[in-house]
């Protein structure tokens, strides 16, 4: 088969985990290649709610959440694009004292960590931040320093700004076959081959295809979260809002619409890339925002839509080094809340291809998880 | 609540549809926004009084027989239901007298018929500008003509058919402003011969022609560069024909240049489409009993391409065949007999069409608007600002919705998709069929949450059983 390129690095998949992945690579000075079946940002990375969220990680999310978080509050400086990252609080709203209790023991277990980004909010503090939440609400977790981004204009930028640095990008070609020749992988392609001293794994919910070739398949679950935005209301909520007992995650945009998600997942197709609503389960997630905004009873539903994610069974993704094969490096798997680490994981994935090792405390990422032995208990840990 | 066929749109093709596959036996559920049969092209048919029918003419007052059929058909008839959704399983999601519910068909006809192409050029968004189907509607539905004299700019049959029926309603238009180019006619003649071969169609053409002039009606042809003047609502139509800039004083302005298919729900089902040169727009694919792509879900009428309404009847009848093949409700043998007539008349009525492509295929000026020119008009976004994402990289309709928001709004892109397509494919130097169009996303239309809320999937037991002893 035809050589298509030849780089130092091969990045599989073009979502914002590829594309910043690829993007850091350049900026050490390394020549990149990214694969994409799709378009770039066609899945999960372009069509998320868009939470630049810290609030509510998994314990050891939190070292990298918080990493990224510095990239985003200047994250022009990294991609000469604001991605429409606007800083707001994060809250999670408690609806009766059971979750205003749950989400006291998460406070004091970030805080215990070190951490003090996530703050407690007791009613009247709660009311205070979101004068539009409904009476019966008792509380609430907020992380103040967080944020939103537009998913699309975020990866596109990451993709622009990597092009701008020399990194090639081939859409619409689908990686197939993987072989190794002494130190060069060669990646087949419905449109010829690429060879590259090192491989990176940003397939998302097809991240398996490539894990399974290396011999540590990875269930991956393809999964479609759902979303809604409503017609434009007037301006009520400036904060991310979620619950705690029910899936929900709510915020109004500067333009008065509101994006309503939360997790209620839809059905995806990974084999034709296809998505179908499930508006028997968007009903309830129509009926949460109501009962927590009652503003929103009067909403109007412009359009619904989901993207294809790739979710690991405990909920939390694979990032780092392969556990079969020298020069391979993973990151998927990000279940639903990859968006904010964007910035923060390419940078780690380019310290580990450029250098072999990172400081940051990845893990319990390990794709070692699911081969066996190895167990790591704080991957499994219960989130709050 | 399940049936054996949902038809989507009771206009000729649903309307025909639907009484095929009742008369067959099968458990037929019409779903119609309108409060009463016939579509746009027959709207009103049934109530219409007298003088105004025949102001409207015989081929309007056609309709009263296809409307008639299809109440003594025996199918199940839902006015005033807007569906907002159908799904891979063809579950039907409609929402009538504000409640939501859901039908389960085995099979789908779309019948939603055509939407007035895009019109992009400067000042189309004003008050005072409408196009030449909204005022035909107020026409038939309510006997509403302009007090004050329209100015009909654009092109297209619609565009003459209306001048002579506000005519004839004594509300002649103060001018007609036609956009097809010196030259057109004699390009397009060359499918004139194949044309005669539809009956009554030119004879009529003529006819109106003749009519608009003995009236006195302005008529300016070859007419370029199209504005409309006016600070918070029109003023006046200016223009460029016969080698001088004019201008034509009204506040109000139709604008017109044909109808295209309204692709919403077929996209929605993603069922395959292709770009027609001859349409200048893009048709879903399907087959010669006007299935779709995707089994099961048929598209009849204009909404399988430009065919007018009595194209419109014959197809949903085949579609209707294809429905009862399908579900194998029928004898093959039989429905292949009656589907050979059916195609021998769409051939003849359709002979006409390439003519009518040719000779008022839309104009420059709207297919590559000004920089300036709004060209979604939901979230205000310029020929302009599309043209400058482009430039950065903005590879397709899709993208463009999250750079611009374009697209994004209430109206789901219905009145800037193909504009965006088109200008996107020029600019890339790519076809259209390339760049593709809008993704559509449910609900077709906007939806108050609170429905939502309630929406009633039919999911409980007694619902269930309830609907079971309605189908048997």
């Amino acid at each position: 088969m035809a050589l298509l390129a030849r780089a130092d690095v091969v990045v599989v998949g073009g979502g914002l985990h590829g594309c910043s992945a690829a993007l850091h690579c350049a900026l050490r000075g390394l020549s990149v290649v990214v694969v994409e079946k799709n378009t770039v940002a066609r899945h999960a990375s372009g069509v998320n709610a868009g939470g630049v969220r810290r609030l509510g990680r998994h314990p050891a999310e939190i070292p990298i959440s918080v990493f990224s978080m510095k990239l985003w509050h200047r994250i022009a400086e990294l991609v000469d694009d604001d991605c429409g990252f606007q800083p707001a609080p994060q809250i999670k709203v408690a609806e009766t004292e059971a979750e205003l209790a749950a989400l006291s023991e998460r406070a004091a277990l970030v805080r215990g960590l070190g951490y003090e980004h996530e703050e407690l909010l007791d009613q009247a503090r709660l009311r205070e931040l979101l004068p539009a939440v409904a009476e019966h609400c008792v509380g609430g977790l907020a992380s103040m320093g967080d944020g939103y981004a537009v998913p699309y204009l975020t990866t596109f930028a990451f993709q622009r700004k990597a092009r701008a640095l020399g990194v090639r990008f081939f859409e619409e070609t689908r990686a197939q076959e993987l072989t190794r020749d002494g130190t060069v992988w060669r990646l087949s392609t419905d449109r010829g081959t690429v060879e590259a001293e090192t491989l990176v794994n940003c397939g998302g919910a097809w991240a398996n295809l490539v894990a399974a070739r290396l011999g540590e398949p990875a269930p991956v679950e393809a999964i479609a979260p759902m979303m809604l935005v409503t017609a434009r209301l007037p301006h009520f909520c400036d904060a991310v809002v979620g619950a705690t007992g029910r899936p929900l995650s709510f915020k109004q945009m500067p333009n008065g619409t509101v994006v309503i998600g939360g997790g209620r997942r839809g059905v995806a197709d990974p084999e034709t890339d296809r998505t179908d609503l499930r508006f028997a389960e968007l009903r309830l997630t129509a009926r949460t925002a109501a009962e927590v905004f009652p503003v929103m009873a009067g909403a109007t539903i412009v359009r619904g839509w989901a993207g294809i994610e790739g979710r690991m069974p405990d909920d939390i993704p694979v990032i780092g080094p392969s556990t079969t094969e020298e020069r391979v490096f993973h990151a998927f798997g990000f279940s639903a809340h990859g968006f904010q680490l964007g910035p923060g994981v390419g940078s780690i994935m380019a310290e580990l291809v450029a250098t072999g090792a990172t400081q940051a405390p990845i893990a319990p990422f390990s794709i070692g998880r699911f081969q066996g032995g190895g167990s790591l208990a704080a991957a499994t840990a219960p989130v709050h | 609540m399940r049936c054996d066929l949902a038809v989507i749109g009771a206009g000729p093709a649903g309307l025909a549809a639907a009484t095929r596959a009742a008369e067959a036996g099968l458990a037929v559920e019409l779903f119609d926004e309108q409060p009463a049969p016939g579509g746009q092209i027959y709207r009103a048919i049934e109530t219409v009084p007298a003088p105004r029918r025949a102001l409207l003419g015989p081929d309007y007052a056609a309709g009263a027989a296809l409307a008639a059929a299809f109440r003594a058909s025996g199918a199940g008839y839902r006015p005033g239901a807007l569906v907002w959704n159908v799904d891979s399983q063809l579950n039907v999601d409609f929402s009538q007298d504000g409640r939501s519910r859901q039908c389960r068909a085995r099979a789908v006809v779309v019948a939603t018929g055509a939407i007035e192409r895009p019109t992009p050029l400067p000042g189309w968004t004003l008050p005072g500008v409408t196009t030449a189907g909204a005022l035909q509607i107020l026409l038939k539905a309510q006997g509403l003509v302009p007090a004050e004299g329209v100015v009909l700019a654009g092109s297209g049959p619609l565009l003459l058919l209306l001048a002579e029926q506000l005519t004839r309603a004594g509300a002649a238009p103060r001018a007609i402003v036609e956009t097809v180019p010196r030259g057109r006619l004699s390009a397009a003649a060359r499918h004139l011969p194949a044309a005669l071969r539809a009956p009554g169609y030119l004879a009529k053409g003529l006819a109106m022609l003749r009519a608009l002039k003995r009236a006195g009606v302005p008529f300016h042809r070859g007419a370029e560069a199209l504005a409309i003047e006016g600070a918070d609502h029109a003023e006046a139509l200016s223009f460029t024909a016969g080698g001088r800039r004019q201008r034509i004083e009204s506040r109000l302005i139709a604008l017109h240049q044909g109808v295209v298919p309204n692709q919403q729900m077929t996209r929605l089902l993603r069922c395959e489409h292709r770009w027609s040169d001859g349409q200048r727009c893009f048709l879903p694919v399907v087959d010669d009993w006007f299935e779709s792509s995707v089994e099961k879900v048929f598209v009849a009428g204009d909404g399988a391409g430009i065919g007018g309404a009595k194209s419109a009847a014959l197809r949903g009848r085949l579609a209707a065949l294809g429905a009862l093949r399908r579900l194998g409700a029928g004898e093959d043998k039989r429905l292949a007999g009656e589907a050979a007539a059916l195609r021998g008349a769409l051939d003849k009525d359709g002979a006409v069409r390439p003519l009518l492509e040719a000779l008022y295929a839309p104009s420059a000026q709207i297919l590559a608007p000004a920089d300036d020119t709004l060209i979604c008009r939901c979230e205000e976004v310029t020929a302009g600002a599309l043209r400058k994402a482009v430039a950065l990289g903005c590879p397709g309709p899709n993208q463009a919705k999250s750079f611009l928001r374009c697209g994004m709004g209430p109206c789901q892109g219905r009145l800037c998709g193909l504009a965006v397509s088109e200008v996107i494919a020029a600019e890339r130097g790519e076809p259209q069929q390339t760049i593709d169009y809008y993704r559509i996303r449910p609900p077709l239309k906007p939806l108050p949450l609170a429905e939502l809320a309630a929406f009633d999937v039919g999911d409980d037991a007694g619902d269930e059983a309830g609907d079971d002893q309605d189908a048997a």
